[in-house]
């Protein structure tokens, strides 16, 4: 068996593939929803309705989307250049880290001025975390694959520490959360009543920002060439390793501003659990929209989709919620497996 | 000097191989995988879902030794499908790697669910019980350490010493290291490059997945979730510490072990001045640490995460 | 001569999508006979090995071996038959031992241990009997390119092979080590070996074989007996016609436009130079001959920005320069053609106008404040595909799906953009067709017409010697005296290539 790249892909191959993808995804959730004793369509109407069926669903999945927007543009910039960045899970908290430790009383200023400076505190705080590996890598060699995957263990362990220490809220009751953020802190919510705040609009914004910076920029232009053929980059006299040190700053400044959304727009505090693996379904999202910044937006709001909807349709039916991760985990290999094979012709002989 | 004293007791060291053994099974299995040319970031959910599968096989009812064959072809199974995306269809190892993990840990999550709907504390099996071996148990300091752990310990080490032997004495062993380094010298001598990569993963999967049965069957008597904890990950810098080789990377694994060990019995001396959480973190510190030490003068396996197409060179 | 066919393909045909590479093509070999297979890059011969091999499979015709048909894609069934291979590149694992590559797939998979000492007998054996001295366990990783040859043959020897096919085996050796290699070739044939041998080298071809099949975009055009041809009319055959070799002009020879001096470099892999001096005059080509792997990596890798001299320095134009980078050296006014035109000159998956830019997409001409002006991008990628005659689709076309020479052509417009005062030309018409070498040439010449100073590296020297004003020869990191066009001969140049000193050419 061998693969031969075909000069164009067909419109139709672009599109039958990752149907195709669907498809096989929809079949293997189908055969796990058996097993659960549940019939498949009724699983996936339930999951269709929890996700988008009312106002209230279609907004919470857009609430869920938000953070996974911030996480799958970092994977989405730092995988166009071929750092592989697993540690958005990290950043995160590291982002959520610096909004509680300067927005709660120590910067007592009004909302124009603090909530900037939290959004800049916070990507700093994610961007330095990430330069760590970077580093290691462009200067010693170090896989950034094992330092950050290793740093999300280290991080969560920094946050549960400051959470028992010098974060922690007095008012807990032993809990261990930080203190509230202040109200010129917190961003307003889109609709009363609703929990979808403002961190999805700063979520599309940095979207649209960085699929400019990717087409038009002279700083996306390196990111991809260094991605697609460092040595080729090398040559041409683009400087490889600081494009890759600017790669993991915005990287990481991306996941870290998606812990200063969930802090600021939605939880109002920082706990152990902010992030509910928004780091690694992140990598979901990066990849379903092919580490396109706008596809970004449509693959959180997707994957988010599934994940409110799952919960609401395991309290009907009985299927544990966990089938979601299963579907999105299918998804993904599905979905590269499909890209491929646009790209590809297998031939047997 | 109490932390000094740490290292002369005999609990200590049980305790560090007997932290070293789930580590040394995924060592092996990371390491057979890297050899073959294929970098497996399955490893951590492989590891979940070996720990399960065993598991829940003993508590199901089977013996003991059915649930570690049962995990490791659990573990076999996920190999096969990493290696059928990264081998003939060369998918980027690191994005399926990272997709394995996501599923195998999200689909034992979901069958453990499945299985157990309601429980709120998770149930005990009866797990393996240490096993002394007459005589070399009976070595002062080292002898209850290496000789009086469970069947599992012992599996593990018959795994490094086969795996050693495979690798480096015999024809096997040479399609695999070959692979790993020139595929193409591989196929010029008629040997199927895509078959020995599929088959190290499936190998090296198994062995993974084992190394997560231990967990649950050896270490601790249940299966709870998150329990893996990173072990996979920690495998790989091992791999990369051990520079490829089986005996360096079991010394590792122990020395691993002897700090894990060592920095638990600190925390319980150091009376809560320092945050446990610091210990806690001490081994992944400590396994970034090892990676930046070695980096410069590692060699990697050539061929590594560069997938191969018959004909090509 | 035995007329006993050992090996025959019958009308063997390969398709790749619309690209017929191999096109009905029939031939055998006789026993003790060695046949030479002629053929430009991209005739075919690569995809015929490969069926040979049973790497591809055919999509029409068969292969024999000993009046057996082999069954299709079955390298095992190739080896079993008695066909050994020795590739272009060298199918060996640099980790292990020769005992270990040699005896690799000879044993069961399921042996619970390797026989290294049966191995080793036979190894030892093998090389004596035909001269091939290794040591079976030596790493290969420090063996020279000419033992690792040695090696890929004893790994042919060891299985038995009765037929040896070699591809291309004198592309990386030395003269000297060429000459061993045809004796080698000599004593099999002598044993009743069979040998088919591929290359592209008129004078190899009429050194060893006893008949000539020449290949031509994936047809065979012609057989000959060698005894009864001559280099001249298998070369018109190979490329259809006569080949017109370049014209080279008298220019006058202009002042030092690039210099080296006492300049010494330790890249992270490779041959480090020492005290390295060298001068580039303008309206010159200066040739660099030698053996890959001596050195003109390195040099290339410094001319060309993408390694610092860690002492000595570089001067363009006079000025010395401070800190060297590949974008210290374009800002220097060095146009470069790298030797890698896959890996290094281009970026496959980007398109031709993002490929064109890479080195100046920071000027204003193409870019303000960081914004790329992909209109600006897209006119200088039409107007190199205009002026270099490449065959090419849109600007926004992949590179990756350009030919070869097309590649090439537009890496040289983006080297020679701008006119640059000096050039550096690596490689620059390697596995080209006729057509793109000579287009090649023509734009180096034109260069050197205008006043450029360039520096010709390249294995193949009757390039070098066709183009250069002066020829420099490269052996173990060394640079010879410069020798002015017709001074010194072939095969002086030869010696040197070969690492002999210029005083003990002298001295002979």
């Amino acid at each position: 068996m061998r693969l031969e790249p075909k000069p164009a892909p067909s419109f139709a191959a672009t599109l039958l593939y990752p149907l195709g993808a669907v498809a096989a995804t929809l079949v293997f959730t189908s055969v796990l929803a058996l097993l659960a004793g549940a019939s498949p369509l009724d699983v996936f109407l339930l999951v269709a309705k929890g996700a988008a069926g009312s106002q209230f669903a279609l907004m919470e999945t857009l609430t869920r989307a938000t953070p996974l927007i911030f996480t799958g543009l970092a994977i989405a910039v730092a995988f166009r250049a071929k750092l592989w960045n697993i540690g958005a899970e990290a950043q995160l908290y590291m982002g959520g880290v610096a909004t509680v430790v300067l927005g709660t009383g120590a910067l007592p200023l009004p909302a124009p001025l603090l909530i900037p400076i939290l959004m800049a505190a916070s990507m700093l705080a994610g961007a330095l975390l990430l330069l760590g590996p970077a580093f290691l890598k462009t200067r010693f060699g170090v896989d950034e694959v094992v330092t950050t995957l290793l740093l999300n263990f280290i991080v969560l362990l920094f946050v549960s520490m400051l959470l028992e220490g010098p974060l922690k809220d007095p008012m807990g009751m032993g809990w261990p959360q930080s203190i509230k953020v202040l109200p010129e802190a917190r961003l307003p919510r889109i609709i009363t009543g609703r929990r979808l705040h403002y961190g999805f609009v700063l979520a599309i914004v940095a979207s649209v920002i960085l699929w400019v910076v990717m087409k038009r920029t002279t700083l996306g232009y390196e990111m991809r060439a260094v991605g697609h053929n460092p040595e080729a980059s090398r040559f041409a006299g683009i400087p490889v390793n600081s494009v890759l040190m600017k790669t993991a700053l915005l990287s990481g400044g991306l996941a870290a501003l998606g812990g200063f959304s969930e802090v600021t727009g939605l939880k109002g505090n920082l706990t152990s659990d902010l992030s509910a693996n928004f780091g690694y379904t992140g990598i979901v999202v990066a990849m379903l929209a092919m580490l396109n910044p706008l596809g970004v937006v449509a693959s959180a709001i997707f994957v988010a989709g599934i994940f409110v909807g799952a919960d609401s349709m395991s309290r009907a039916a009985g299927v544990p919620s966990y089938i979601a991760d299963v579907m999105v985990a299918v998804a993904l290999l599905t979905m590269v497996t499909a890209i491929m094979l646009t790209r590809f012709r297998i031939r047997w002989r | 000097m109490e932390a000094f004293e740490i290292l002369l007791q005999t609990s200590f060291w049980v305790a560090a191989i007997r932290i070293a053994s789930p580590l040394i099974f995924a060592t092996m299995g990371e390491l057979i995988c890297e050899r073959a040319g294929v970098l497996n970031l399955g490893i951590e959910g492989i590891m979940v879902a070996g720990a399960f599968a065993g598991w829940v096989t003993v508590y199901g009812g089977g013996d003991l030794w059915t649930g570690v064959v049962v995990a490791a072809l659990v573990g076999a199974a996920f190999g096969l499908l990493h290696a059928t995306l990264t081998v003939p269809l060369g998918l980027s190892q690191h994005v399926v790697g990272i997709g394995i993990t996501l599923f195998a840990t999200s689909l034992t999550y979901f069958t453990y669910r499945l299985v157990l709907p309601q429980v709120s504390s998770p149930p005990k099996i009866e797990p393996f019980t240490p096993l002394p071996i007459p005589s070399l148990s009976e070595i002062p300091l080292v002898g209850q350490a290496l000789f009086a752990q469970t069947p599992l310990t012992y599996l593990a080490y018959a795994v490094v010493a086969v795996t050693a032997w495979v690798l480096y004495r015999t024809p096997l062993g040479l399609a695999v290291r070959a692979a790993g380094e020139n595929p193409s010298a591989v196929e010029a001598q008629g040997i199927s490059v895509a078959a020995i990569r599929i088959g190290a993963v499936m190998v090296g999967s198994a062995l993974m997945a084992i190394g997560g049965a231990f967990l649950t069957m050896s270490a601790f008597n249940s299966f709870f979730f998150e329990m893996v904890n990173g072990r996979g990950w920690i495998a790989i810098a091992l791999v990369v510490f051990g520079s490829w080789r089986p005996g360096k990377a079991l010394l590792g694994a122990v020395l691993f072990a002897a700090f894990d060990a060592f920095q638990i019995r600190l925390q319980q001396i150091s009376g809560g001045i320092v945050p446990y959480q610091v210990f806690l973190m001490m081994p992944y510190i400590l396994s970034i640490a090892a990676l930046i030490l070695v980096a410069r003068r590692a060699t990697y396996p050539k061929a590594l995460m560069v997938p191969y197409q018959k004909g090509e060179r | 001569m035995s007329p006993t066919p050992v090996l025959r393909l019958h009308n063997i045909t390969k398709r790749f999508g619309s690209l017929v590479a191999n096109d009905a093509i029939s031939f055998d070999v006789r026993e003790g006979e060695v046949v030479a297979l002629l053929g430009e890059n991209g005739a075919g011969k690569t995809t015929l090995m490969n069926i040979l091999f049973g790497h591809y499979v055919a999509d029409e015709g068969t292969v024999e071996a000993f009046g057996k048909v082999l069954p299709a894609g079955d390298p095992n069934a190739a080896l079993a038959a008695g066909i050994g291979m020795v590739h272009q590149h060298f199918t060996l694992a640099d980790n292990m031992t020769v005992l270990e590559n040699v005896a690799l797939g000879t044993q069961s998979l399921w042996a619970p241990r390797l026989d290294r000492k049966e191995a080793s007998s036979r190894i030892r054996a093998l090389a004596q009997g035909f001269g091939l001295v290794v040591d079976p366990d030596a790493t290969i990783g420090r063996l020279t390119v000419g033992e690792r040859q040695r090696v890929e043959i004893l790994k042919a020897l060891y299985r038995d092979a009765r037929i040896l096919i070699l591809d291309e085996p004198t592309a990386v050796l030395t003269p000297g080590e060429a000459e061993a290699l045809f004796r080698t070739l000599k004593l099999l044939v002598a044993k009743g070996l069979s040998i088919l041998f591929i290359s592209h080298k008129m004078h190899e071809v009429t050194a060893i074989s006893d008949r000539v099949l020449v290949l031509r975009g994936g047809k065979l055009v012609g057989e000959r007996k060698t005894n009864e041809t001559d280099s001249r009319a298998m070369a018109a055959l190979m490329v259809g016609g006569e080949i017109a070799s370049p014209k080279v002009e008298a220019v006058q020879r202009g002042s030092v436009r690039f210099a080296l001096s006492q300049v010494s470099a330790r890249p992270p892999a490779g041959v480090p130079l020492n005290n390295l001096t060298l001068e580039l005059h303008g309206g010159e080509i200066a040739g660099l001959a030698g053996v890959s792997g001596n050195g003109q990596a390195t040099l290339a890798a410094l001319m060309a920005g993408t390694i610092a001299p860690s002492s000595g320095t570089i001067a363009v134009d006079g000025r010395e320069a401070r800190s060297w980078t590949p974008r210290a050296a374009l800002g220097a006014g060095i146009g470069r053609v790298p030797e890698d035109r896959h890996a290094v000159g281009s970026i496959g998956d980007m398109t031709v106008a993002e490929n064109v830019i890479s080195e100046r997409y920071r000027t204003r001409r193409f870019s303000r404040f960081g914004f790329l002006d992909w209109t600006a991008a897209r006119r200088f990628a039409e107007e190199l595909v205009r002026d270099y005659d490449v065959k090419c689709p849109s600007p926004d076309a992949r590179i990756r799906l350009l030919s070869g020479g097309n590649m090439q052509k537009l890496i040289l417009g983006r080297a020679l953009d701008g006119d640059p005062p000096v050039i550096l030309a690596n490689q620059p018409t390697r596995g080209l067709d006729v057509g793109a070498v000579a287009y090649v040439h023509s734009r180096l010449l034109q260069a050197r017409k205008r006043g450029a100073a360039i520096l010709l590296i390249s294995e193949d020297l009757e390039e070098i010697l066709a183009l250069s004003d002066r020829v420099y020869v490269m052996s173990k990191g060394r640079l010879s005296s410069p020798s002015a066009r017709g001074e010194r001969s072939v095969s002086e140049l030869g010696e040197l290539m070969a690492g002999r000193s210029e005083d003990a050419l002298h001295a002979a």
